[in-house]
């Protein structure tokens, strides 16, 4: 389609040829129309190695268009290698506009986390998964899994949560937390923290789940309900943290843990730089933080 | 319920190619009743149990279980996913090789567990209890409740395999040799926790065995195979003390007295 004009051989727009992002989004628009259910599509090899993203690129590169506006997320930042890298990858091959602020973005790649902001109407999360089959660790035949979610026999799903609670005393599953879509499909919401399972439910935006290798597309489309599994003795519950972030107050958000020095010193501080950063330029400032202007010197 | 057999199977036929599996094997299953098949390797018992438990498709015959809403049901017309729900809840299978029944990476809670978890059971303070509680009646210790099946010896997992099976309270088991492999002793306690289990449950079990003295200890009646063929079929007690056919008397005649 808009290909650029100015040198001899170039790539298409978004990287994919337009058959390719014809078969992506022939899946992706099946995989809303069945939510939650895993749809198998022809995964391309894409210029990074496996576990990359190359689920999440293909998707968003079939999504994507000219006056889209591009955010990509690794781990809640948006500075860190796999972030910058898959956002340079579409500012070069479709020379779209990129942006770190949630609230700018229309399509946000992300690997690990879904934003603090509450994501609204229009946006489309797109999520990077590594084993896209939740029952996988449990039942290693792929005929017998598919079995299963055709049946909706999910007993094993809470045989893993059991195991936790038998070794642990409470459900130890802390990512990748199962999610049953509208009712139906027991689905693996991807390595995000536990913490961001409600963020899901009945999200105003569009979700969509590349996994690349596993060769598999899967979404929740806006207002889908989403529930984690538990059980009535032992309810879901999210993490919960002592202290606010250390730089800019918040509470209520997902910290990660920096390291200070060698001597036991640590923070907490957020995962989502983006949310932190907002923060701190309208005042907020934390326990080891710095008021804005310093900051920036 | 007892006036109506538990389970029909009319001119059941297997082949593999143009070897047979098993061939016209016809008879009726009553509630609460132990029926034994016997015969050598290779005589298409453990053929006649999988097609009799759906594992197998038949190619020629049918079999019809009771439902228990007292209707009669052709198990290889029935939809898979109901058919997947009677063998989890109204059925059981022991496999000879415990590891095959089992799953071995999770423990033995969840193991006996999982059938009343797949049936919808969300609360962990009671599937904890009624596992428990059928680790107690398999003879399995409590402090063994979270140890994984694979540091349990075979004696202990065949039972704990057994566990998980009639935690539902099937009506009809399927047993595969449950004995197979173990020490005289351990198959000797095996036995009898079956038979007290069997009796105090009223279930309906089909063991297919190889061992004689299994059969007599078991099972109420017992059909003796041969090349795919039922060739004799009776009570456990006439077939082993006035076997008819040659090769019954043949196989009765080959145990080994101490």
């Amino acid at each position: 389609m808009n290909t650029h004009e100015t040198e001899l051989a170039t790539y298409n727009f978004a990287y994919l040829d337009e058959q390719t992002k014809r078969m992506i989004r022939r899946a992706i628009l099946k995989a809303i129309a069945i939510p939650g259910y895993q749809v198998p599509f022809a995964s391309r090899e894409m210029p990074m190695p496996y576990g990359w993203g190359t689920g999440g690129v293909q998707v968003t590169a079939a999504v994507i268009g000219p006056e889209d506006t591009l955010k990509v997320i690794d781990q809640g930042a948006d500075d860190t290698t796999n972030a910058v890298s898959i956002r340079a990858f579409f500012q070069k091959v479709a020379n779209v506009a990129v942006t770190t602020k949630t609230r700018e973005a229309t399509v946000i790649q992300t690997r690990h986390r879904i934003p603090e902001e509450q994501l609204t109407e229009g946006q489309v999360l797109v999520y990077q998964v590594p084993i896209p089959e939740p029952l996988r660790f449990l039942e290693p035949r792929e005929t017998e899994t598919r079995k299963m979610h055709a049946l909706e026999e999910y007993g094993l799903m809470h045989v893993k949560l059991y195991e936790d609670i038998a070794r642990n005393g409470h459900i130890a599953t802390t990512y990748a937390y199962p999610v049953k879509v509208e009712g139906r499909y027991v689905m693996d919401p991807s390595p995000i923290p536990k913490f961001d399972n409600p963020k899901m439910h009945m999200s105003e935006a569009l979700q969509l789940f590349g996994a690349g290798r596993e060769k598999r597309i899967y979404a929740i489309p806006p207002h889908t309900k989403v529930v984690s599994l538990d059980f009535e003795d032992h309810p879901f519950e999210v993490q919960k943290f002592a202290k606010p972030c250390a730089l800019c107050g918040a509470h209520g958000v997902y910290l990660d843990e920096v390291i200070l020095d060698d001597k036991g010193g640590r923070m907490f501080v957020c995962s989502d730089t983006d949310f932190c950063e907002e923060r701190r330029e309208a005042g907020h400032v934390g326990e080891l933080g710095v008021a804005n202007k310093e900051a920036a010197e | 319920m007892n006036d109506q057999p538990l389970l029909k199977v009319h001119e059941l036929s297997k082949f593999y190619g143009a070897r047979i599996g098993c061939r016209d094997v016809s008879f009726d299953l009553w509630p609460g009743e132990v029926l034994a098949i016997v015969g050598e390797s290779g005589s298409g018992k453990t053929t006649l149990l999988n097609c009799l438990s759906t594992r197998l498709t038949a190619d020629v015959g049918c079999v019809e279980y009771l439902m228990r809403d007292g209707q009669y049901r052709n198990l290889a017309t029935m939809p898979e996913a109901e058919r997947r729900f009677l063998m989890r809840t109204d059925w059981g299978f022991v496999h000879q090789n415990p590891a095959d029944g089992l799953r071995m990476t999770v423990s033995a809670g969840a193991n006996v567990g999982e059938r009343l978890m797949a049936v919808g059971e969300r609360h962990y303070g009671r599937i904890r209890e009624t596992a428990g509680d059928w680790l107690g009646r398999v003879e399995i210790g409590l402090d063994r409740m979270d140890d994984q099946p694979r540091a349990f010896s075979g004696g202990m997992r065949q039972r704990l395999q057994i566990a998980r099976n009639l935690v539902t309270s099937p009506r009809l088991v399927f047993m595969d040799e449950p004995t197979g492999g173990l020490d005289v002793s351990v198959q000797a306690r095996l036995l009898d926790l079956i038979r007290g289990l069997v009796q105090d449950l009223g279930l309906a079990v089909i063991v297919v065995t190889h061992d004689l003295a299994v059969a007599r200890l078991l099972s109420h009646r017992m059909m003796v195979m041969k090349d795919g063929h039922v060739i004799e079929h009776g009570l456990t007690d006439r077939v082993l003390d006035d076997p008819r056919e040659p090769y019954t008397q043949l196989l009765v005649s080959s145990i080994l007295q101490v």
